[in-house]
């Protein structure tokens, strides 16, 4: 369980974020959304410690983040996986050696054993025979899982995901998206993913907290959500024109 | 003189210095344990050295040969010896030409290269992913670089002054301005053994300030792939200016 409590964060007297609370459970697919600019990232990022917030904790399973000390920090980050947005893969090593990489640096694993695990994590996402290309020669949609499979190689028990299906075909946004919530379930995994992308939101949202110019304004799951009376809200869901037809639909 | 004023003056300029002088201190603070880096280290020597043999050896030979030109060209009076063109050529190379010039050869080719790195590396976030592992992405970015280029940079600058007492003889014979005796004789004449170590002194400096300067430009882009084009270039320009400096410094310390 990830708990955060009124986390503030301005850059040169610019509030971004305005004090953010929210709890996302284990097991679930936990949504951050709205529109770009509004903060998603900066809350991600000041939840894994890229960023320092300026005011309020960020707590592991009751373990405090925000303020603790090198080690425990260390410790913590060993059970942190993320995705990045362009999946973040480092271009001089194969995928073989992407995925291995967290097994190297905070694991003492013999090597045989570091190979079987990523070949496990590799045929979890659904990728066999790539581990000798270069991340240059596959495509959007294998990227992010390498991501995925780097993100979750190490036992993770957080993973967070930003904008898991930037870029991607609408086919391939939604075999991610599974996934995503697939690994969740069978592991276990606090997963967070940012998202501005209505489809994911019903698809995967399990728990969905809106956010708009740095403030929590709804949170709920995805069964709530069309039935929300937050103006803001409405305007996020309703811009998507597939959604309102349907929704036009529905009341005719 | 007047850039080191203009620096001291200008309020940009300081910070930017006081930004590098921390990123040095995030170099050694934190790091991983040394053997984390050995393989890094091996092959950033690889890329570092080997990658830049050929243009190394064109330079170094082509400037030994001009300057053993050159200085024949000067000595007209009929009272010095030829063998004088090549102790020329032998303390020129030494104490400048293949120290200094091979430096700003390194900037361009190797300082480049770090600085377009790290910055595509970190406007791809493949540097915030290091982070999110718990890594001190500086040291481990870094460091690797530096260290192959401190093992390389005095090697290269070794052939380098090797190649261009060897373009002078070259030129020199082939052109008939001095005998082969001459200039054996003029490399072996009145030598500092000092010099040598001035060279190789003034390599460690340089290896350090190109590779250093480089990946803290690299490390601190901003934006999208043209900011990664401003970084490198900017590490050039920077490289070698602080080399220039650099140079001033050493020759007014050390002789
Ligand atoms: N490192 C930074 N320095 C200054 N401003 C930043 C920084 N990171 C983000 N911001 C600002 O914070 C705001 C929110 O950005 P972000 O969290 O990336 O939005 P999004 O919700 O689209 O992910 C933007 O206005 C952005 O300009
Ligand atoms: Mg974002």
């Amino acid at each position: 369980m990830i708990e955060f409590n009124n986390v503030k964060k301005s850059f040169d007297g610019k509030a971004v974020l305005h004090g953010i609370d929210g709890a996302f459970e284990p097991g679930r697919t936990n949504l951050i959304i709205g529109t770009s600019g509004t903060g998603k990232s900066v809350l991600l990022k000041c939840m894994v410690g890229l960023l320092e917030p300026d005011e309020g904790t960020v707590l592991y399973d009751g373990r405090n983040f925000t303020h603790a000390t090198r080690n425990v920090r260390r410790n913590i980050r060993r059970d942190i996986g993320m995705l990045f947005q362009g999946a973040a893969l480092f271009d001089s090593q194969t995928v073989e050696q992407n995925v291995m990489f967290p097994l190297n640096i905070l694991t003492e694993m013999p090597k045989d054993e570091k190979l079987d695990r990523v070949n496990f994590v590799l045929k979890r996402v659904g990728l066999e025979n790539v581990n000798s290309k270069m991340p240059s020669e596959i495509s959007g949609g294998m990227k992010k899982r390498v991501g995925i499979a780097r993100a979750i190689v190490n036992n993770s028990r957080y993973l967070y995901c930003d904008e898991p299906n930037s870029g991607l075909d609408p086919m391939t946004a939604i075999l991610i998206d599974n996934l995503i919530k697939e690994i969740t379930e069978e592991f276990n995994i606090t997963t967070v993913v940012v998202t501005h992308d209505m489809n994911s939101v019903m698809e995967i949202g399990d728990y969905i907290i809106y956010m708009y110019r740095g403030r929590k304004l709804w949170e709920g799951d995805s069964t709530e959500i069309l039935g929300t009376s937050v103006p803001e809200l409405r305007a996020f869901i309703y811009s998507n024109k597939l959604i309102q037809a349907l929704k036009e639909g529905e009341n005719s | 003189m007047l850039y080191l004023y203009a620096c001291w003056t200008n309020p940009d300029i300081m910070r930017g210095i006081g930004k590098y002088f921390i990123f040095l201190g995030n170099l050694f603070i934190k790091r991983e344990p040394l053997k984390t880096y050995m393989k890094q280290i091996l092959d950033e020597c690889i890329k570092v050295g080997i990658d830049s043999l050929v243009i190394v050896t064109i330079v170094s030979t082509f400037i030994g040969a001009v300057t053993c030109i050159q200085t024949a060209y000067n000595l007209v009076s009929p009272l010095i010896p030829r063998y004088v063109i090549s102790l020329v050529v032998r303390d020129m190379t030494l104490l400048e030409l293949a120290p200094t010039i091979t430096a700003i050869v390194f900037a361009g080719k190797v300082g480049s290269n770090i600085a377009s790195e790290l910055g595509t590396m970190k406007i791809s976030e493949q540097v915030d992913a290091l982070e999110v592992m718990g890594i001190n992405s500086v040291s481990f970015l870094g460091l690797p670089k530096i260290i192959a280029c401190l093992i390389m940079y005095p090697m290269l600058v070794i052939l380098a002054g090797f190649l261009a007492i060897l373009g002078g003889y070259l030129a020199g014979t082939i052109t008939g301005v001095v005998t082969p005796q001459d200039y054996i004789y003029g490399i072996r004449a009145d030598f500092l053994e000092f010099n040598v170590s001035f060279a190789l002194i003034k390599s460690f400096v340089f290896a350090f300030l190109v590779s250093s300067i480089s990946s803290f430009k690299g490390y601190y882009t901003k934006g999208g792939a043209l900011e990664v084009g401003q970084s490198s270039t900017s590490a050039v320009t920077n490289s070698c200016i602080a080399i220039l400096v650099a140079d001033y410094l050493l020759a007014e310390l050390l002789i």
